[in-house]
């Protein structure tokens, strides 16, 4: 890759986004560190509501990176510092005072291996909603953790057996209960960092169905190693390159007429 | 030979070497497993042989005139033995034969008496301790009797007043300069007492602090010369602990000197290292994924390490704690130092009074030449592993049940 593609820090912003709705999440000046290694320089993206939001981009491009910061995930990581603003609505994410317990329930995170707990069901699901005091009954509770069931299309499937552990599950069912463990406590955002990478084809099948669903009500940023996959779920796409952000725009646009010579490769599949 | 052929041969030469060392290593592994069970086969076998005997107790049935008022049971006892072999005359021939019965049974008779007064002035018919030597006789050891008194013994026994029977005495009683009267209950409960203080003061701290190292604590230098040392600590003779515990815990805060308190207090600073280390290992194998799960719904820190990590590292943690205590309940040499070496007759009645432990008193009866004393010494030997046992159970048990939560 020529040099000076390198120093080209300012992502191409295609034109066409005219339709664009007010963003959710604002990234401004974004740059990360873990300890002495850069590992994002000056990111900027806005995150619309109700959209899908897809990042693409080659192994080790700081995707997970970037994806952990809006929720402060990257928080527990040591040595890991961040430079720049990130922007919930008009609240800044990492302003001095920021509740970061409060900041995750708006928030919610999905992984890339299902990671239920070693519990019920149930519990999985009602963990979130107990801890932030969102249920006081047991029939609110009961509510609660059968709505996200249902909006994570997973009722009917453990309609009859809420009280088995959720390891018993499979690989994507465990995943549609990760994320209904994730819109249980009502977040507006939700974070998927590739959801599908450990799960067969009609699995992901049903997840990228749920996912289409599920902008309706929520704001949602994937991470994603299918190119056809963000073709399908996204409305804006971003492509990342060796920490920076190369690229961003409606997804369609993204796809059909790439700017950056590295995100044509890319997208073309002649890399990563 | 071509040289494929050559090269398929040499091959197949290597992966039969390759069979021959799989083969040889399990061999070797099975050896050394076996020659481990025979070494624990032969030690168990060695102490049931000789310890069971202890578990049994000589027994003499004796017809005695309690006299209506006074309190010198020993002649009342002496007055019956008298009557039942009424041609014993001469001064010694009567000491040998007062010599068939422990010291014990004048404080049987008295405790008999005490319990029922309405006995005196009428002949109160006791089984009473035999004598150790007696005792020995008995149980087949080579006798240390003289002839005389081993035809009064052989007459007792025709005439059914000679028995043997369970030895409860053994685990009622305190210690006692006669093996016959000799028990190992103050032992045992100041070693229950111990082992207690130890588990109650350990477990929390252990636990917390490993939680605390390998949740909360920033990775600085400090806490790298702090994990160094506690692992130092672990690796510390345990007479050290004891000095520790004598310089500080009896000599700076004045705590009693022989109390299972400080005997507790001591096995805990030995302890605690043990349940630290396994406990962060076992926080460490919690698979990270489960923290960011808890995390990312919104728990706290602490909500996230105690809602799911710690539950999931319990079986570890408890293992470690579980090793760690079985380790100190066999544990001498700190015991020593802080005065749980001491001749204890009556029972503790709280964590304050004084009191022995069980290898204590293995330590104790050891070194006492009496062959009644060796008998009781193993005795206690496989108490103190029956109670190493019942850990290990406890151990596995609660394994299994934090287990099948899931
Ligand atoms: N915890 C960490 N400590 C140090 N370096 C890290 C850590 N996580 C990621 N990195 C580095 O940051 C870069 C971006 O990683 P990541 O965000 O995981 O990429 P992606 O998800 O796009 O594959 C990589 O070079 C990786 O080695
Ligand atoms: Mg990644």
């Amino acid at each position: 890759m020529p040099a000076s593609a390198m120093e080209n820090t300012q992502p191409k912003v295609h034109i066409l986004d005219s339709a664009k709705p007010a963003a959710k999440m604002t990234i401004e000046h974004l740059t990360v560190f873990y300890g002495d290694k850069p590992a994002l320089h000056d990111v900027n993206l806005k995150i619309g509501s109700n959209r899908v939001t897809a990042l693409i981009g080659p192994s080790g491009c700081g995707k997970s990176t970037f994806i952990r910061c809006l929720n402060r995930m990257n928080d527990v990581i040591p040595g890991c510092r961040i430079e720049g603003r990130v922007k919930l609505d008009d609240e800044d994410v990492y302003a001095p005072g920021q509740d970061v317990v409060n900041l995750r329930t708006r928030i919610g995170m999905v992984f890339q291996k299902p990671n239920p707990f070693p519990k019920s069901i149930y519990d999985n699901v009602a963990y979130g909603p107990k801890i932030h005091g969102m249920c006081e009954t047991k029939e609110e509770r009961d509510a609660i953790v059968l709505r996200s069931l249902d909006r994570a299309g997973l009722l009917d499937e453990v309609r009859d057996r809420l009280r088995a552990p959720g390891t018993s599950l499979s690989g994507g069912q465990q995943q549609r209960l990760c994320i209904a463990r994730a819109i249980a406590v009502e977040p507006d955002v939700i974070l998927m960092d590739e959801p599908c990478s450990a799960l067969d084809p009609i699995a992901t099948a049903r997840i990228e169905e749920l996912i289409t669903e599920l902008k309706e009500h929520y704001t949602i940023v994937i991470v994603t190693h299918s190119m056809q996959q963000a073709a399908r779920l996204s409305q804006k796409t971003a492509y990342f390159h060796l920490g920076r952000l190369v690229e961003e725009g409606d997804t369609e646009t993204v796809f059909a007429d790439p700017q950056d010579e590295r995100t044509r490769d890319y997208v073309m599949g002649r890399i990563g | 030979m071509s040289e494929i052929a050559e090269k398929k041969l040499r091959m197949a030469a290597i992966r039969k070497k390759r069979h021959r060392a799989e083969t040889r290593f399990r061999l070797f592994g099975m050896a050394a497993v076996s020659v481990g069970l025979i070494f624990l086969a032969v030690l168990f076998a060695v102490v049931l042989f000789s310890g069971l005997s202890a578990f049994k107790q000589t027994v003499i049935h004796l017809d005695i005139p309690v006299e209506a008022s006074g309190d010198n049971y020993q002649a009342m006892v002496k007055l019956s033995l008298r009557n039942a072999f009424q041609d014993v005359t001469s001064r010694r021939h009567k000491r040998e034969l007062y010599a068939l019965v422990s010291s014990g049974a004048a404080y049987q008779l008295k405790d008999r008496v005490q319990a029922a007064p309405v006995l005196r002035g009428t002949m109160v018919s006791i089984w009473v301790t035999a004598s150790a030597d007696v005792d020995m006789a008995i149980k087949g050891e080579t006798p240390r009797l003289t002839d005389r008194q081993l035809a009064w013994v052989d007459d007792l026994k025709t005439k059914e007043r000679l028995k043997t029977q369970f030895n409860w005495r053994f685990f009622t009683g305190g210690d006692s300069r006669e093996p016959e009267l000799a028990g190992i209950a103050v032992a045992t409960l100041g070693s229950l007492f111990s082992v207690f203080v130890c588990l109650a003061l350990s477990f929390p701290l252990g636990v917390l602090t490993a939680v605390y190292l390998e949740e909360f604590a920033p990775r600085t230098r400090w806490t790298d010369f702090i994990e160094v040392n506690i692992n130092n600590l672990a690796a510390v003779p345990s007479i050290v602990f004891g000095l520790l515990g004598l310089a500080v815990f009896l000599n700076a805060f004045g705590l009693p000197r022989s109390a299972p308190l400080v005997g507790g207090m001591v096995l805990a600073l030995m302890t605690l290292p043990t349940i630290i280390i396994t406990g962060r290992a076992a926080l460490k194998a919690v698979p990270p994924s489960i923290r960011e799960a808890a995390l990312a719904v919104g728990a706290s820190p602490l909500q996230a390490v105690f809602h799911h990590v710690l539950p999931l590292a319990m079986p570890g943690v408890l293992t470690g704690t579980i090793i760690g205590t079985a380790r100190a309940l066999g544990e001498t040499a700190p015991l020593l130092m802080i005065g749980m070496v001491a001749f204890v007759v009556d029972l503790p009645e709280t964590i304050l009074s004084p009191a022995t432990a069980l290898p204590v008193q293995v330590f104790l009866w050891a070194d006492s030449p009496e062959r009644g004393f060796e008998e009781r010494t193993i005795a206690a030997i496989l108490i103190l592993l029956l109670f190493t046992c019942l850990m290990n159970l406890t151990a596995v048990l609660l394994r299994k049940k934090y287990e099948i939560r899931w």
